[in-house]
């Protein structure tokens, strides 16, 4: 495996308290961010994740253990070496943090201007990320008269100025209405696949995961709960916390009228089971209902489901009502053919 | 109002804007930097120097707590040694810049904390150093609010510049108090009064107008 662009080993970070035992942000993390790929941290607000992107470029550092990006050690680095390392990581925010008093050009300019980049040079690359980005009309304007769509087209076309290798992406689609995340995600897609830039990204959003993340760590209370590939992850979750982010992100959730009369146990002779059966991989367009109804002769009633693409694979996901009696023979039968089931509960 | 009184109202208005302008000039070069200073400079801030923050903000504290009458005649000394002289225009600017500088400097101070701590974060990230976070984001962020600053700094050196009288500072406070108050010639006090006026009232008009050009923050229909 290639060198990963960024890699956390034993990572702990402690805030002292006065008078008090030490708070522990972050607990002994493992992670490799493989080069040029795009990985997503998730979890909850509090879990972590903020601190964690923040020392990849030294706003916080480690209280032990190392941080290493590009071969440097990030954690260790101070005055002059720590800015040349954070030039060569570029970093976007969920508030976009644009300076009112300048346009966006001169924005998109700082980061050159702070990096002592040759004034003559300025304004061309100025105008090519500009251009880059789609704000050419807008070059002149100052961030007030920006939607925030093109405010945080901004953030990135600052962030890529100083050509850095490594982008970081705190929350920044979090400001943002769905249609307008869309289009900032494809944006950053379009960046990594044409400039091989590796992103690392932090959100509460699984969706973002789903729609741009070809891997993801899922990160609570200081501490990575899971990690792999996107969809290993989606359509295996090991983790409680994992599982709570899916819900509601891949495909289904059990519908109001059965969810209201679920139960535990199943009653009666005619009782159905209700089971999430999720299809991945080569399976995911099989029509594996409809075999285990002709081979099996077992009633399929399907109650919800979906079939979406998470890393450019078919994932799909369905909720269906199986008669009780006859469960384990089903699920079985499915498990046998590379699906996976697990029982919500019964009906009736 | 008799036309001679003219040129002395004249000469008495140039006096005060001498004393204004000069000790406002001064008290900026003396209170900007302190401003960006004590708004930069507590624990785990940018220049983070806390003991310095700390005694540097009682100065200024004592400093402004001060009547301003009472410090023009405590530091006299200081004057003479400064100006040569502790009587007369000049020598005036001295206490009024004293006064100034640790006003416009909380003025400063007030404007710079009101920068987004995002701002500073975004330039941290970009490899930018404390001195040109301080020049390229904190100073043209809180320009709209400098300004702004500076202008109530002005109007109340206004009304500072008309107790500097009473050692010998001349401008149109003096001119009120001596011929109004004094000789009995309330004439010659509304003048004073009414020129005081107009010059607040102008003062405060540019100070808005040009903070008004600095800041983009509004929107602004400019069309398409």
């Amino acid at each position: 495996m290639a060198e990963p662009a960024i890699s956390f080993q034993g990572v702990t970070r402690r805030y002292p308290q006065k008078g008090g035992s030490d708070v522990v942000a972050l607990h002994d993390i493992w992670l490799d961010v493989p080069q040029g790929a795009i990985t997503g941290i998730i979890g909850r607000s509090g879990a972590g994740k903020s601190t964690l992107l923040r020392m990849v470029n030294g706003l916080e550092r480690p209280s032990s253990g190392k941080v290493i990006v590009n071969d440097h050690d990030v954690g260790a680095a101070t005055g002059t070496a720590l800015r040349r390392v954070r030039r060569e990581v570029g970093m976007i925010f969920q508030h976009f943090n644009l300076l009112a008093s300048r346009t966006v050009s001169e924005n998109i300019a700082l980061p050159l201007e702070i990096a002592g980049v040759d004034a003559a040079k300025i304004a061309p690359r100025a105008a090519e990320l500009t251009e880059r980005v789609g704000l050419t009309a807008q070059a002149n304007r100052y961030p007030a008269e920006l939607s925030g769509g093109q405010k945080q087209r901004v953030g990135i076309a600052r962030a890529l100025a100083t050509g850095p290798r490594v982008l970081l992406s705190d929350e920044a689609t979090s400001a943002l209405d769905p249609d307008t995340t869309r289009q900032v995600l494809e944006l950053l897609q379009a960046i990594n696949r044409d400039l091989g830039l590796t992103i690392l990204l932090i959100t509460h959003e699984m969706a973002v995961v789903r729609d741009i993340c070809s891997h993801v760590a899922v990160i609570e209370a200081g501490r990575i709960v899971e990690t792999g590939e996107t969809y290993d992850v989606f359509s295996k979750p090991a983790h409680a916390t994992t599982r709570s982010f899916l819900t509601g992100v891949t495909g289904v959730a059990v519908p109001q009228f059965v969810a209201g009369q679920m139960r535990e146990a199943p009653q009666g002779a005619d009782a159905q089971a209700v089971v999430q059966i999720t299809f991945i991989g080569a399976h995911a367009t099989d029509p594996m209902l409809a075999r285990l109804t002709a081979e099996r002769g077992v009633g399929v009633n399907i109650l919800a489901g979906a079939i979406e693409e998470i890393g450019a694979r078919p994932f799909g996901s369905l909720i269906v009502g199986l008669p009780a009696a006859r469960l384990d023979e089903s699920q079985a039968f499915l498990e046998e053919h590379g699906l996976l089931t697990e029982v919500l509960g019964y009906v009736g | 109002m008799s036309a001679n009184l003219i040129p002395i109202l004249w000469e008495a208005t140039l006096q005060t804007l001498y004393m204004v302008a000069m000790s406002t000039l001064l008290g900026t070069l003396i209170g900007g930097p302190l401003g960006v200073f004590l708004a930069t400079s507590r624990r785990g801030e940018l220049l983070s120097a806390p003991w310095l923050n700390t005694v540097l903000g009682l100065v200024v504290n004592a400093a402004r707590s001060t009547p301003f009458i009472i410090l023009v005649v405590a530091i006299i000394p200081f004057t003479r040694m400064i100006a040569g002289t502790s009587i007369g225009t000049t020598a005036a600017i001295v206490p009024l810049t004293i006064a100034a500088a640790p006003f416009i400097a909380r003025l400063i101070e007030t404007a710079i904390r009101e920068v987004d701590a995002g701002l500073i974060e975004a330039a941290r990230a970009m490899g930018a150093t404390p001195g040109q976070i301080v020049r390229k984001v904190l100073i043209p962020e809180a320009m709209p609010g400098i300004i702004l600053g500076l202008t109530l700094a002005v109007v109340s050196l206004i009304g500072y510049s008309a107790m500097v009288g009473a050692v010998g500072g001349e401008g149109l406070g003096d001119l009120g108090i001596r011929y109004g108050y004094q000789r009995f010639m309330p004439e010659v006090m509304l003048a004073v009064v009414v020129i005081l006026i107009v010059l607040v009232q102008l003062v405060q008009s540019c100070g808005e107008w040009i903070a008004s050009r600095f800041d983009k923050r509004a929107p602004r229909n400019r069309g398409q």
